[in-house]
């Protein structure tokens, strides 16, 4: 559930929630949200809500309708846009983004009746969102009174998608000191890198979130780490190890 | 043909519970001997996702099984026009969905279950891919990393109306709805599509565990790396969608074409090593 908070000049106005699949918005009494003020359009702006996601739309505004400082036609709405009607603004903010328990977020679940669904988005055209009927689409699988909770749409809204966790914070360096290429540097900036040749003995380096290891991939014989022939098992690097794979002494470091 | 195929194909699989959720609900099925690969993504509360899931790939599996015994899946279909591939897995599909439908009816803990579908079936140097829900097919052939199935969720219909774009996408809340699953309905819409494969293609099938934690460009450059190493590859791919969260359970099974396996050339094989008996 998602909600709106109308201000001006700083003061809080009113809470709005939104709890239909179209909202609009603008200065005459029939909007669901009316503001009354010359600025606003009769019909401003409209906010379709597709399940969790919703989407403003100017309604060809006289004004214009802004979204943190720029204008829009249509956008995607992200928790914490501020939306701007002429001096007015609307705070656009998800609740209950946190979940309670891991396990219930992000559980897969079935719509129903896509065909019922499908053609109203395939009337779309570049200037008016069609309202979704989820009516039009029985939402719950097998109604039963025993239905596990999470097959219901009701529940809360999925989180999004966790930043990933800052992978190791400084960058693990290879330095080449043995062969044709000694002196060169390779900065380890993707997740994985190859070391080695093709057919003769390879081995990756991978950054994660704990660290920089060491996997040995194909050959006979193990790359060794400071003289010693790894298992195969991933080897964690530490600062100042010296690597040797396919005749080939470098040494790992942090830059 | 069959010891055509155990040449012709490297599998690798893994399924892992991720790092949040308490059990796993993902099932797969490697038989390379056959060609076939099946991997699904249970849904339903309490443990009833992994039985919809364990449903599906053990019905399909001993199915398309038995039915590659009595028929080869490369001979036309008289009445469709498409390979004998077809109809099998659509035959096969189609009884698991009827059984997971009808234990979800009968068994209360198990009401509303289902599970999402990706599975391949190699024969004559070519798959055929059914799928169903947001389980993927991707294909890496030479540097070109692809998805080749195309999801069945609210999000992939948002796309192709053009109502939202890649981008926007990526910030969907709406990730994981589905339009389509295997033993929700008695009746289940299955998507087919044939694909021609080539030497060194690598196939991989995962769960939205995977794709919905790692980049795609992240998973091309597993496979481009350790394409020599398929079962490290595998759970490097689990280990990064652990890394970046693992908030959902993530399976993966990778196949690398090694060999032609031409129908043609399987009867040669069989001749030949029936001659060398």
């Amino acid at each position: 559930m998602a909600k709106l908070i109308l201000s001006l000049d700083g003061m809080v106005l009113r809470d709005f929630k939104i709890e239909t699949d179209k909202i609009k918005i603008g200065r005459k009494a029939h909007n669901d949200l009316q503001i009354d003020n010359l600025a606003v359009s009769g019909e401003h702006a409209s906010i379709t809500t597709i399940q969790n996601d919703s989407f403003l739309e100017d309604l060809g505004s006289t004004n214009g309708t802004m979204v943190n400082g720029q204008p829009i036609q249509k956008h995607f709405l992200q928790d914490g846009d501020v939306i701007e009607l002429g001096k007015y603004k609307l705070k656009y903010l998800r609740e209950g983004a946190p979940r309670a328990t891991a396990e219930d977020f992000e559980k897969t679940m079935v719509i129903r009746s896509p065909m019922a669904a499908r053609p109203a988005m395939a009337s779309l055209d570049t200037t008016t969102m069609p309202a979704y009927k989820p009516d039009s689409t029985s939402i719950q699988p097998a109604a039963s009174p025993v239905a596990p909770a999470v097959n219901t749409i009701q529940g809360n809204p999925p989180t999004p998608p966790a930043p990933p966790p800052a992978a190791a914070e400084r960058t693990g360096v290879i330095q080449v000191l043995t062969g044709g290429n000694a002196g060169k540097t390779l900065d380890l900036v993707k997740n994985l890198t190859s070391l080695g040749k093709p057919g003769v003995q390879v081995a990756i380096i991978t950054k994660r979130p704990n660290g920089y290891f060491i996997t040995h991939v194909e050959g006979p014989k193990r790359p060794s780490v400071n003289g010693e022939q790894i298992s195969v098992q991933a080897h964690e690097l530490k600062e100042h190890d010296l690597i040797e794979l396919a005749g080939i002494k470098m040494e790992f470091f942090y830059k | 043909m069959t010891q055509h195929l155990v040449t012709a194909l490297e599998v690798a699989g893994l399924s892992d519970p991720g790092m949040v959720r308490g059990h796993n609900e993902d099932a797969i099925a490697m038989h390379p001997a056959v060609g076939l690969v099946v991997l699904a993504d249970g849904m339903g509360g309490y443990n009833a996702g992994e039985v919809a899931s364990g449903i599906a790939t053990t019905l399909i599996s001993e199915g398309v099984k038995s039915s590659l015994e009595v028929i080869s899946p490369h001979m036309e279909d008289a009445t469709t026009g498409k390979s004998v591939a077809h109809r099998i897995l659509r035959t096969e599909i189609d009884k698991a969905n009827l059984a997971i439908f009808q234990t979800a009816q009968s068994q209360p803990q198990c009401a509303g279950m289902g599970t999402t579908l990706v599975t391949a079936l190699f024969y004559d140097n070519r798959l055929t891919v059914a799928h169903v829900g947001d389980s993927r097919l991707y294909r890496l052939r030479g540097s070109n990393f692809e998805v080749i199935t195309k999801d069945h969720s609210l999000l992939q219909e948002q796309l192709d109306s053009g109502f939202i774009t890649p981008e926007q996408a990526k910030m969907s809340q709406n990730r994981n709805l589905v339009t389509r699953a295997v033993g929700i309905d008695p009746q289940l819409d299955v998507e087919l599509n044939d694909h021609e494969v080539e030497i060194d293609d690598i196939y991989l099938l995962c769960s939205d565990g995977l794709n919905d934690m790692v980049d795609d460009e992240d998973i091309g450059l597993v496979l481009t790396t350790l394409r020599n190493n398929l079962p490290l590859a595998a759970g490097q791919l689990v280990q990064m969608a652990n890394d970046n969260g693992g908030r959902d359970n993530v399976s993966v099974i990778l196949v690398r074409i090694k060999n032609n396996f031409s129908a043609e050339r399987g009867f040669w094989a069989r001749l030949f090593s029936w001659l060398a008996r």
